[in-house]
């Protein structure tokens, strides 16, 4: 041992930017790469492709007959086509809320227990990053892929339409479909955070994929079902008219708990300038004046007040469930 | 696996470390911060419960610049816990640490930017090649990309992987993980190295180049090191300290010699080897050495033909006797063929030293709870003063930590645990 330097100083030529840039780059470039990218693509791609046929096929028949073509482009999303007889295809925003989910979840369940798996979290943890940047990063990235993905996809959808019916989408149009993919993006984020967190809660990546799946079923196909079970034994919708109204809005309030709901009536006033009221009325007074309204369509800004509030509480829900990943992977153990 | 012996040579890295700039102000400098300081590591009181297990007890230790310090203990004594706290990837209970003069609690990033960690069970991205996991850490660790690439291409050479570098990692062998493992904690050209378990998986060529690569970083750069492992005779060959480890606490600590008198039982013995030919008569020849002033008894080996064992008489001088037998051999012009000290070897010491603290802590009279009371919060009270008042002088680099027994009162001292009690 010769004569020992001092602490050494510490190396100061070296990269700036924060830690989080790195592991989001990283990770976005591994799910594009990664096998689920290209099948989630496809199936989201099919599962567009189908209903986006009849529907065109529709909307050609109608609008043949119609002069005014105002908004009818944007009847492409929301138009649920009738295919033979009684039976009705789910919309573009149906098949969205459908699939949104799988779509966010596919992106972050084994975010983090994929890396204990591997060994790498040790690693990771030991390089001069903060704890947070690897929560941070894998978000940004999958937030980045979602993007990616929903702009394709709207695009080819738009594109299609174009060419399909020989109608260019007027600026408000386009508009309400920027709109309505932000919404949806906000949609899937919520489905990516709870990825995450079930990734950090839940050391396996087989289970967490199966809760996540669950509660993707749960929530989107039998959650108005059992929202409406619980409701009809709270507020039975009896008794007399007001009685009947005000459990109504009960029943309609613990619907609006899922974020199936929110986002389903978002999308649909969003897309539609025709419905102009996402609720129920609360009194017998608002009914009739629901029934006496003039059908109009609604100015973009007015479309967006109506839809506020289901875009504040998805944001309030994404924000709970990435915070909640966060604080139990600032707080866990590096080996668990 | 390709690695051929001698690819090791470590390079000089040019541009990499830049001289000279002044030591950037560490968190909670006092005196430990010193710059004349040349400890990396040192800890004081260091403790880590895991609800009513103590993972980590009262830990003492100082590691210095330029040395290997090698950590043993049996599964579940400590050993990991005490290395992430060194990182700051769990929080000690109490106690305070530093690593590169830094708190690695308050600073993990400047701390963990000098240190180079593999973990016990290393893992890598397995879809991703050897060269784009290390560029993936280079990039974390903020390496200037014209850096990366030759920095890579010679933490790969140093460990032999070159040839593999390209494949997925998926692909990789057990101990090839275990090299990238290394090349990976010195992609950032640490200043302190701790690895956990290095070389389990690693195959003997391999290993010896391993040890030999650590002992050149240690020397041509002035690295410190810390590992832990249960192979004993690579923590024999490369440590230059070592630290025994039994149930959280450090049973003891030094040199192998140290430890050896510390642990060994006391038998010193000095073996010779006679050139004498096949059946012929040794008797002279054992009359002679027996003789030798010092030595109390000669054993054969356990074939016929190997050397002798000569045991040294108490009090004598290990040394004193090594040179008696080396003239009475030369005045009786024996044909010698070789003699050597024997040392314990660190199995025995470590059987010993593991086996010692159960007993130890029987006999042991436990403080009462009203004799010591707030015993939870004072030593580590001291323990972070004690740190910060450590004076700038390296202290002597080699001790041995008195065993439990006969440590002074002042010792912080746990409150008795229900099962030990009789
Ligand atoms: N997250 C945890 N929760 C509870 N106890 C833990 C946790 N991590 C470790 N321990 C306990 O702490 C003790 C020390 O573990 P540690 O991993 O430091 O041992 P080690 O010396 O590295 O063992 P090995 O030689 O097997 O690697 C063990 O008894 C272990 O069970
Ligand atoms: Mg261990």
């Amino acid at each position: 041992m010769t004569a020992v330097p001092a602490q050494p100083a510490p190396r100061t030529r070296s990269v700036p930017g924060s830690g989080w840039t790195v592991v989001a780059a990283k990770e976005f470039g591994d799910h594009l790469l990664s096998a689920r990218f290209f099948v989630l693509v496809i199936v989201l791609g099919l599962a567009a492709a189908i209903p986006l046929y009849f529907a065109a096929a529709a909307i050609r028949e109608v609008a043949s007959g119609v002069t005014d073509t105002q908004a009818i482009f944007i009847a492409l999303f929301w138009l649920a086509p009738d295919v033979g007889d009684q039976f009705t295809l789910p919309s573009v925003t149906g098949f969205m809320a459908y699939v949104a989910p799988l779509l966010g979840l596919a992106f972050s369940f084994d975010s983090i227990n994929g890396e204990r798996a591997q060994g790498t979290l040790p690693r990771l943890l030991s390089q001069p990053i903060h704890r947070d940047d690897v929560v941070n990063g894998k978000f940004v990235a999958g937030l980045a892929v979602i993007g990616l993905v929903l702009v394709t996809v709207v695009t080819a959808i738009a594109a299609f339409g174009i060419i399909r019916l020989g109608i260019v989408p007027a600026p408000a149009e386009i508009l309400r479909i920027v709109l309505w993919v932000l919404l949806t993006f906000v949609y899937v984020s919520l489905w990516l955070a709870f990825g995450m967190l079930l990734s950090v809660a839940i050391l396996r990546a087989a289970t967490s994929a199966l809760v996540g799946f669950g509660a993707w079923l749960l929530l989107t196909f039998f959650g108005g079902l059992i929202v409406s079970l619980i409701g009809g034994i709270i507020a039975p919708v009896a008794g007399t008219a007001e009685e009947a109204l005000r459990n109504n809005g009960t029943q309609e309030a613990l619907r609006r708990l899922l974020p199936d709901t929110l986002y389903r009536e978002a999308s649909l006033s969003l897309l539609n300038p025709q419905v102009t009221s996402v609720s129920t009325p609360a009194t017998i007074g608002s009914y009739e004046q629901a029934q006496q309204r003039i059908p109009s369509l609604l100015s973009l800004d007015q479309s967006f007040i109506l839809v506020w509030p289901q875009v504040v509480a998805l944001v309030a829900m994404t924000v709970a469930c990435f915070a909640l990943a966060y604080v139990l992977f600032m707080r866990q153990e590096v080996r668990a | 696996m390709s690695a051929s012996p001698g690819r090791i040579a470590p390079k000089k890295r040019p541009g990499r470390r830049l001289a000279a700039a002044p030591t950037a102000p560490s968190v909670g400098a006092t005196g430990i911060d010193a710059p004349s300081d040349s400890i990396r590591i040192r800890t004081r009181g260091l403790t880590k419960r895991y609800d009513d297990l103590v993972a980590v007890d009262h830990l003492d230790l100082d590691i210095h610049a330029g040395e290997i310090f090698g950590l043993l203990g049996q599964n579940g004594a400590g050993k990991t816990t005490t290395i992430l706290m060194l990182l700051g990837l769990t929080e000690p209970t109490s106690g305070a640490a530093r690593v590169v003069g830094l708190d690695p609690s308050r600073g993990p990033l400047q701390v963990k930017r000098r240190v180079g960690y593999m973990p016990d069970s290393v893992g890598f991205y397995g879809d991703l090649t050897g060269r784009e996991n290390l560029r993936y850490t280079a990039r974390l660790n903020r390496i200037p990309a014209e850096l990366t690439e030759t920095t890579i291409d010679e933490v790969l050479d140093q460990v032999g992987l070159t040839d593999r570098a390209d494949d997925k990692t998926d692909t990789y062998s057990r101990g090839m993980l275990q090299r990238l493992g290394i090349a990976d904690a010195l992609v950032k050209d640490p200043d302190v190295l701790i690895l956990d378990e290095p070389t389990t998986a690693i195959d003997p060529l391999g290993v010896t180049e391993v040890l030999e690569l650590l002992r050149r970083l240690v020397r041509e750069r002035g690295m410190a090191v810390l590992l832990s492992s249960h192979l004993l005779n690579q923590v024999q060959s490369v440590c230059d300290r070592i630290g025994i480890f039994a149930s959280g606490k450090l049973i003891g600590q030094g040199t192998m010699e140290q430890l050896a008198a510390r642990f060994g039982d006391g038998r010193r013995e000095v073996e010779v080897g006679l050139d004498l030919p096949q059946g012929a008569d040794d008797r002279h020849a054992r009359e002679v050495l027996r003789k030798v002033p010092g030595v109390e008894s000669l054993d054969d080996g356990p074939r016929p033909g190997d050397p002798w064992t000569l045991t040294v008489a108490p009090g004598s001088d290990p040394a004193a006797v090594r040179s008696a037998v080396l003239a009475a051999v030369a005045a009786e012009g024996l044909p010698l063929a070789s003699i050597r000290a024997v040392l314990p070897s660190l199995e025995d010491v470590y059987r010993r030293a593991v086996a010692r603290p159960a007993t130890a802590a029987a006999a042991r009279p436990r403080p009462s709870n009203e004799d010591t009371p707030a015993a939870e919060d004072t030593p580590a009270a001291d323990a972070r003063a004690d740190l910060d008042r450590v004076p700038a002088a390296a202290p002597p680099p080699v001790r041995v930590v008195a065993p439990d027994p006969v440590e002074p009162v002042t010792l912080p001292s746990d409150p008795p645990s229900p099962e030990e009690k009789p």
